[in-house]
């Protein structure tokens, strides 16, 4: 079970959170030109790395806000949690 | 090589079984190779047996970080099928069941293969109407299915839940009777022992750590155990292959994630088929030993930990339950999880690159084992001949920026939702 400490609620079991995927990803800006590998890239592609890994997860059975996880894809150790529109240094 | 034979059996049987040849040698790596395929689990071995075999290349070496078998070749459900709807899916998996068929022949290793066919079950009009296409679609592939109505389904699994009063009640199931199970092990050792008695070397506890190329073409791997040279090197490493892409600074369509499995206490023969849950995932077969094998979601995060957590498998078990209530009365003997290539479109990639001489095979999803020959027979032929077979064509890399998916479930790109 994994626990993760929710920025709005506290600390709650993974049984109240859905997963959203890769944060790190970024949607090719609007009113730009967008190349196909740019696309390509937001849809398709993905690092999907081994250790420290920054995603998207809702307290979807709490608050129901989007929030940003740091974690661990080989341990599964959660380091730090964000809100989602806070920045990650 | 010694022959696997009941001659052999008794002639051994009288100095004890000690004097059985080896079944694969453990060579030091050579300097160079024609080919290298890295990754020792059921797909790379079957590469190289087929390099071997079909197309005369021995010169080759398997290279795995572990021992070979010990990942997802040995940790599967061991279901074997070809039921898919999508030409691409359907001609290239029912190629791989008349492998399946001359397998343990073809490689004197008896694999068990068992084609005790598999039900696909259905909980609404909705669904008998898909799987009615689904079929059809199967069929003009040459491939069976009969579509079984709730009568039919109860006399072949009686033990299933058909009260009235379920929130997921039977309508009635697609079956494909030529579908079955194998003995996963055997299949990893039936194809080591014949590509090394070929001439492959088989070469254990060796990671690599980088790769040699000049002027986009490869010259070699690099690897724990020194720098081996190579002509070509195919990439067979499910799980691990976005690890092994970014020493490439390549970024693939493809996420790894965990999925888990789970063998009951033996018991008595209960279910002669496998059968899934068509209102979630959930899949069943029972073993030759009487365990209950059981299956389902993934966990539902990018993972590389071989080890899965217990909400995922609640979750499966009571899908499980409300199909076969009477699983609830078993104990669970083991539980365990693999990491999944998880491609986007839910379709394998087997292609070339972009650097010459590197070929790449991947993205095999929940469905890696059943495809073991047929991806090791079209993967060696992509090597072999520098293009892709006719078969493995529509599991090409580019078909995600080219818009030409092959999408069997229509999940769309949030690889961890099934």
């Amino acid at each position: 079970m994994l626990y993760i400490n929710c920025p709005h609620c506290g600390m709650r079991s993974q049984n109240e959170f859905s997963y959203g995927g890769d944060a790190s990803v970024k949607r090719p800006e609007l009113n730009k030109e967008v190349s196909d590998q740019e696309w390509d890239d937001f849809v398709y592609n993905r690092k999907s790395l081994r250790g420290k890994h920054l995603e998207l997860w809702q307290h979807i059975s709490g608050c129901r806000q989007w929030i940003k996880v740091e974690r661990d894809t080989a341990t599964h150790e959660i380091f730090r949690t964000f809100k989602a529109d806070e920045e990650v240094a | 090589m010694q022959k696997y034979s009941i001659f052999n059996l008794v002639k051994n049987a009288f100095s004890n079984h000690e004097n059985w040849e080896l079944a694969w040698k453990d060579p030091t790596p050579k300097e160079e190779y024609d080919v290298v395929i890295i990754g020792g689990g059921g797909h790379g071995l079957a590469t190289a047996y087929y390099l071997a075999k079909e197309h005369s290349i021995t010169n080759v070496a398997i290279i795995e970080k572990g021992w070979i078998g010990g990942g997802n070749v040995g940790r599967n459900t061991t279901i074997i099928r070809s039921n898919y709807m999508h030409d691409e899916n359907g001609l290239f998996s029912e190629f791989g069941m008349d492998l399946w068929r001359k397998m343990s022949q073809d490689l004197n290793y008896n694999v068990m293969f068992s084609p005790r066919g598999i039900i696909n079950l259905a909980h609404s009009d909705a669904q008998m109407n898909a799987y009615a296409r689904r079929g059809n679609s199967m069929r003009l592939n040459g491939i069976d299915a009969v579509l079984l109505n709730r009568e039919q389904v109860k006399e072949i699994i009686p033990m299933a839940d058909f009260s009235e009063n379920v929130r997921f009640p039977i309508f009635g199931g697609l079956m494909q009777p030529s579908a079955g199970t194998a003995r996963h092990d055997a299949v990893a050792w039936g194809y080591a022992r014949q590509a090394d008695s070929m001439g492959v070397d088989i070469i254990q506890n060796c990671e690599v750590t980088g790769f040699d190329v000049a002027a986009g073409k490869i010259k070699g791997i690099r690897t724990s155990r020194g720098n081996i040279k190579a002509k070509k090197v195919g990439i067979c490493v499910a799980g691990s292959t976005n690890i092994l892409a970014e020493k490439l600074n390549m970024t693939l369509p493809i996420e790894t994630h965990l999925l888990q499995a789970c063998v009951s206490e033996p018991v008595k023969p209960v279910l002669d088929n496998v059968v899934t849950f068509g209102a979630g995932h959930f899949y069943v077969s029972q073993s030759d030993k009487g365990e209950m094998v059981m299956g389902g979601d993934l966990d539902g995060y990018n993972s590389y930990a071989q080890r899965g957590n217990l909400p995922t498998l609640q979750h499966v078990l009571t899908e499980g339950i409300a199909m076969m209530p009477f699983l609830s009365k078993l104990k669970m003997l083991r539980t365990w999880g693999g990491i999944m290539d998880m491609s986007m479109d839910g379709s394998p990639i087997i292609d070339k690159t972009h650097i010459e001489g590197l070929y790449l095979n991947c993205g095999w999803c929940y469905g890696g084992f059943k495809a073991t020959p047929a991806s090791g027979w079209t993967f060696a032929h992509t090597i072999a001949q520098d293009r892709v077979h006719e078969l493995n064509a529509g599991y090409s890399l580019n078909r995600f920026s080219t818009g030409n998916l092959i999408d069997e479930k229509g999940l769309g790109t949030k690889t961890w939702i099934s």
